[in-house]
């Protein structure tokens, strides 16, 4: 109940609920990025800093580049034959596209969420959450467990499954498996964790549980959010990029974007005329 | 878009309407089980054949004794059942990790073009009689090394499981859903890994029906081993020498006048469908409680 009513509160108070926090050193500097799939451009020299130890939500309709652009964060673009990238990508100020780095040592760096939760099958809800440490070499028993419990209680999914961490993860609910996603991206101590709309497979109380755990985890790490639904934008993030046609149209603070954009087209999009 | 439902007719169809439907239904459903049992029977009947025939010479010495010399009643076929699964474990050898790594390399690696040839290769080679592999082997293994062995009969039924094997791999690994993979890569595992640890794990039911698919099948080949593993009356003591299997040593009995080697066929035959039926249950265990951890 009491997280029903944090829900009411927060969607009465709207944006005011988060103050922005100001960091000095951007998580991400993003400069003249361009994308093409093949022939066709995703992403239009886009530029722009993600700040630190905050919530940054990517809005925008279909087909716009926003989940191009997440996947750009952490080179998992690169897995599409055809795709090309121009431009430079500084993470805590280290260029995330030398030639000498490894792709793998940047996603391990940058975590990352997808929209359907995808558990592995064959795997245990330990066995899952702890897969990124035992592949990536990992095999001391105490420090394993120890991760094993931080990681499930930071996404909040301890005191559901403590009992049983030995069933496979895939006979978690839905919204329990998109924790248990979450518990697994944040058990290799991402410094991003990336979220391509987390939330559009869940319900509503689902959904609810895992913006509250967006709250708890920004203080930990910065998160990029990719949605669709506005008003998730305007309740947890602080600050908002729009965008359109594979071009970033504006990026502001999420109060701005909301009740007083600088671009008509911003205006037009999360008033909902169109898109 | 409004009107697009507004000159629907509704209507309660009557009562011979429906009495018409509720008899099509139960033809279509007579019809069904009709097919069904037509298809199943043949194959009732056979195995019910084979019982019936094989059992009734299905003794002890069966499986203890050495053929006898031509002429005599009695014996049995043990190295000929041994033999089997001695070639079967050979083949298995070759033919399970080089039919797998090819199908891991179709599915995560290879690009377009090599992977048509690859693919068309394997189809064709799927398709060509079993006898022309024994004829290859023959040319490469056999002759060079003036002798049929053990090996060369192993290495004739491998072959022609690389490329059943290949393709089911291929088939079973492509069916893994792509967000597993990208699971994977997006925690920062090496791809390899991922394929070895997470996607293979994931298709491993496929792959191990694909593996005894392909055992099945080789176990009953008889023309690749003819001029390959040869046939033995007597125990093989060396794998460089010629080996009884169980379909050569069928064969020959089935061929033969005599009575009592007829009705030793047929045993060899029941037994060689128990193997089958006993890897099959075997691998399958195994894999149930693999797979469910």
């Amino acid at each position: 109940m009491t997280s029903i009513d944090n829900l009411k509160k927060r969607i009465i108070i709207g944006t005011q609920v988060i103050k922005p926090t100001v960091s000095v050193i951007p998580a991400f500097e993003i400069r003249n990025l361009k994308l093409w799939y093949s022939q066709n451009q995703a992403l239009h020299d886009v530029s722009f800093d993600i700040a630190a130890n905050q919530v940054t939500a990517i809005i925008g309709p279909s087909g716009c580049g926003k989940s191009t652009f997440l996947r750009s964060l952490n080179r998992l673009h690169e897995t599409i034959a055809g795709s090309r990238m121009e431009g430079s990508i500084k993470l805590f100020g280290d260029d995330l596209y030398l030639k000498s780095i490894d792709a793998a040592y940047v996603r391990r760096r940058v975590g990352m969420v997808f929209q359907k939760s995808n558990p592995f099958p064959t795997m245990s809800i330990a066995e899952n959450v702890l897969v990124g440490l035992r592949l990536n070499g990992v095999n001391d028993q105490k420090f394993l467990k120890q991760r094993l419990e931080e990681s499930l209680r930071l996404s909040a999914l301890w005191d559901e499954v403590k009992d049983f961490l030995d069933r496979p993860g895939v006979s978690l609910s839905g919204g329990q498996q998109q924790r248990l996603c979450i518990a697994r991206a944040l058990a290799v101590q991402p410094e991003v964790l990336l979220m391509d709309e987390p939330c559009s497979a869940l319900d509503p109380i689902a959904t609810m549980k895992i913006e509250e755990l967006i709250q708890t985890l920004r203080t930990k790490v910065s998160i990029v959010i990719v949605t669709h639904n506005m008003q998730q934008a305007s309740r947890c993030s602080n600050k908002t990029a729009f965008f359109y046609l594979g071009r970033l149209i504006e990026y502001s603070e999420t109060r701005t974007i909301f009740t007083n954009p600088l671009n008509p087209q911003t205006e037009a999009y999360v008033s909902g005329r169109f898109g | 878009m409004n009107n697009l439902y507004s000159n629907v007719v509704h209507f309660r169809p009557s009562e011979r309407q429906q009495k018409l439907r509720r008899w099509k239904s139960y033809f279509v459903k007579l019809a069904l089980g009709c097919a069904t049992i037509l298809v199943v029977t043949p194959l009732f009947l056979v195995l019910y054949f084979l019982a019936k025939e094989g059992a009734s010479s299905l003794t002890v010495d069966f499986f203890t004794q050495l053929p006898k010399p031509s002429g005599e009643i009695g014996g049995g076929m043990a190295n000929a059942i041994v033999g089997s699964i001695t070639l079967l474990a050979l083949a298995s050898s070759i033919g399970i990790p080089l039919g797998i790594l090819g199908g891991v390399y179709l599915a995560e690696y290879g690009n377009e073009t090599v992977n048509y040839w690859i693919r068309l290769c394997a189809d064709i080679l799927n398709g060509v009689p079993s006898i022309v592999w024994g004829m290859v082997v023959y040319a490469i293994l056999v002759i060079p090394f003036k002798a049929f062995s053990a090996y060369a009969g192993g290495l004739a039924l491998g072959l022609i499981m690389i490329p059943l094997i290949m393709r089911t791999t291929e088939e079973v690994i492509l069916l893994v859903p792509q967000s597993y993979r990208e699971a994977g890569l997006a925690l920062g595992i090496a791809r390899w890994k991922i394929i070895s640890s997470i996607v293979l794990r994931t298709a491993l039911k496929g792959i191990v029906t694909g593996v005894l698919v392909a055992i099945a099948r080789v176990s009953g080949e008889t023309a690749p081993l003819i001029f390959t593993a040869f046939g033995n009356s007597f125990w093989n003591h060396s794998l460089a020498q010629p080996i009884a299997a169980l379909p050569l040593q069928i064969y020959t009995y089935a061929i033969s006048p005599y009575e009592d080697l007829h009705h030793q066929a047929w045993a060899g035959a029941l037994v060689l469908m128990l193997l089958i039926l006993g890897i099959n249950i075997i691998v399958r265990f195994i894999s149930r409680n693999k797979s469910t951890t």
